[in-house]
């Protein structure tokens, strides 16, 4: 069973074996509104911990999704090229961004798990 | 995740508690989420979205409080003595503008810089001759009314109408739906105005806006202007809209927004707005700023305003350099962001003449990396206004 974590910048991290898909979270698709672009990495670049990992655009801003740990690009959702609807859609599931080969195990332990980050979300 | 650019609606002028619209508690109803603009508490966006607003507007009717901007009268003894009066501050002719008409223009300084742009609208009432309605941009009223007061002749007032609310009907519905409940409207042209009955309420009603749709404005008192927006919105066709899909759809129609695409530095001439000083304010001056733009109507302006389309569809951004294919910067970006009906991005800016014809080859420098856009022609939607 996949666990998801989350950073309080509210990118998420579904964590199988060593490799973590990243994506942004429900509240954070609802807070951006309509998602018209997202550029994402080159499979194969390193990513650190709060790096930039990737760029979400809505109709009014652009925001940066930050790396929840460190690691290698392993893969990129390109459908999001063309339906970048879909983070909005679906954030959890077919609205991912990227595949990450996590470096350092522990750098996960200092992230929310679902229940800590539902309580989180409720203080904002 | 974080915001990397400040919400292109958001310019936070007042840092006190916000204002409130007399629509406010309406938004806060409909679910709208709600952002400091100009100082007012205003909606952004209604549950829909942007996008769905924006193509709401662009299909069928949508519904804007612009209640926060700037509404006053210019009263003096007769049309000449009040048009020649604000003629000193503006570039517009004022003077051969005929009762019931509206026109656009913009406050100027002593350099030929915009201190904001307005609507001036001359009554159609015979007995409000020397009466003319300026409707200027929220986070400038105060700033504006003070210029304005302190140049005007003794018998010339100012007097702002601060009890009076403003929406804006807009779309290709605009008309039958404000037709249903303000017979009158069906009849009016673009850019002229009239007082009539809306829902039963007196009303001033001008036909115009900033969407380059075809739609109206209509101005009621304060604890009146609500009866008409519940009205309106009995119409199916209708649909409240937030000020970020009043964003996108001025974008798309090529309409400048004060304090992003004009500003104190920037020339009416440079922003592409000639088209707004009538033969007669060109030939004759008389206003802030006459000598710089006689003279850049003889030798042309330096740097122009033009529209912009990026290739592929990440957005450029406001402050986002232009540079030519060989890398000389030429111009910044003033606005910028994703057009819905056109499903691609768009913006304006600031180049250097030289590289300002149509079609000309620039590189946006976004994040770093040079975007291949082209000069193109604004609107970059066509206008649908009521000729």
């Amino acid at each position: 069973m996949a666990e998801t974590r989350y950073t309080k910048d509210h990118e998420y991290i579904r964590i199988e074996g060593d490799t973590g898909t990243v994506g942004i979270s429900d509240y954070a698709q609802g807070q951006l509104g309509d998602v018209v672009f997202v550029e994402l990495p080159e499979i194969g670049k390193a990513l650190s911990k709060g790096g930039e990992a990737a760029v979400v655009e809505s109709v009014k801003a652009a925001s940066e999704v930050y790396a929840p740990v460190s690691g290698e690009v392993t893969a990129v959702n390109a459908e999001l090229e063309s339906a970048p609807g879909t983070v909005n859609e679906d954030p959890a599931g077919k609205g991912w961004f990227l595949k990450i080969k996590i470096a350092d195990a522990a750098e996960l332990d200092g992230l929310m798990n679902e229940a800590e980050y539902q309580n989180y979300v409720k203080t904002l | 995740m974080a915001a990397e650019a400040q919400e292109a609606t958001t310019d936070n002028a007042g840092a006190a508690a916000p204002l409130k619209t007399p629509l406010h508690a309406r938004h806060v109803a409909l679910g709208a989420r709600m952002v400091p603009f100009a100082g007012y508490d205003m909606p952004v966006q209604y549950p829909t979205g942007i996008l769905t607003e924006h193509n709401w507007t662009r299909e069928k009717a949508g519904l804007f409080d612009v209640s926060h901007m700037g509404q006053a009268f210019l009263v003096g003894p007769d049309h000449e003595t009040t048009a020649k009066a604000l003629e000193a501050l503006i570039p517009a002719d004022i003077v051969n503008l005929a009762p019931g008409k509206q026109r656009y223009s913009q406050l100027l300084n002593e350099e030929g810089g915009i201190l904001d742009d307005l609507m001036v609208t001359r009554s159609s009432d015979p007995d409000e001759d020397g009466a003319l309605y300026l409707v200027v941009n929220a986070a400038c009223k105060d700033a504006d009314y003070a210029h304005i007061e302190a140049r005007l002749p003794a018998n010339v007032k100012l007097i702002r109408a601060e009890h009076r609310g403003l929406i804006a009907l807009q779309g290709p519905g605009a008309e039958a739906a404000l037709a249903a409940i303000g017979p009158d409207a069906a009849e009016m042209g673009f850019m002229t105005s009239r007082t009539m009955k809306v829902a039963g309420i007196k009303a001033n009603v001008s036909r115009s806006g900033y969407t380059g749709e075809d739609g109206y404005e209509i101005s009621a008192a304060a604890t009146k202007i609500g009866e008409i927006w519940d009205t309106l919105l009995l119409d199916a066709n209708v649909k409240p809209i937030g000020l970020g899909a009043r964003d996108s759809l001025r974008l798309e129609a090529g309409l400048c927004l004060y304090g992003h695409d004009i500003d104190t530095t920037t020339s009416p001439i440079e922003a592409g707005l000639i088209w707004s000083i009538q033969k007669r304010r060109r030939e004759e001056g008389g206003f802030p700023g006459a000598a710089r733009i006689q003279r850049e109507l003889a030798e042309g302006a330096s740097r122009v305003r033009v529209g912009l389309l990026p290739e592929g569809r990440a957005p450029a951004r406001e402050g986002t350099e232009i540079a030519t294919p060989e890398g000389e910067v030429v111009g910044t970006v003033t606005s910028g962001g994703f057009g819905p009906t056109l499903n691609g991005p768009c913006a304006m800016g600031y180049v250097a003449t030289a590289h300002s014809a149509a079609g000309t080859k620039l590189n946006l420098i976004v994040r770093g990396k040079p975007l291949p856009a082209v000069v193109a022609p604004m609107p970059f939607v066509p206008n649908g206004y009521k000729r």
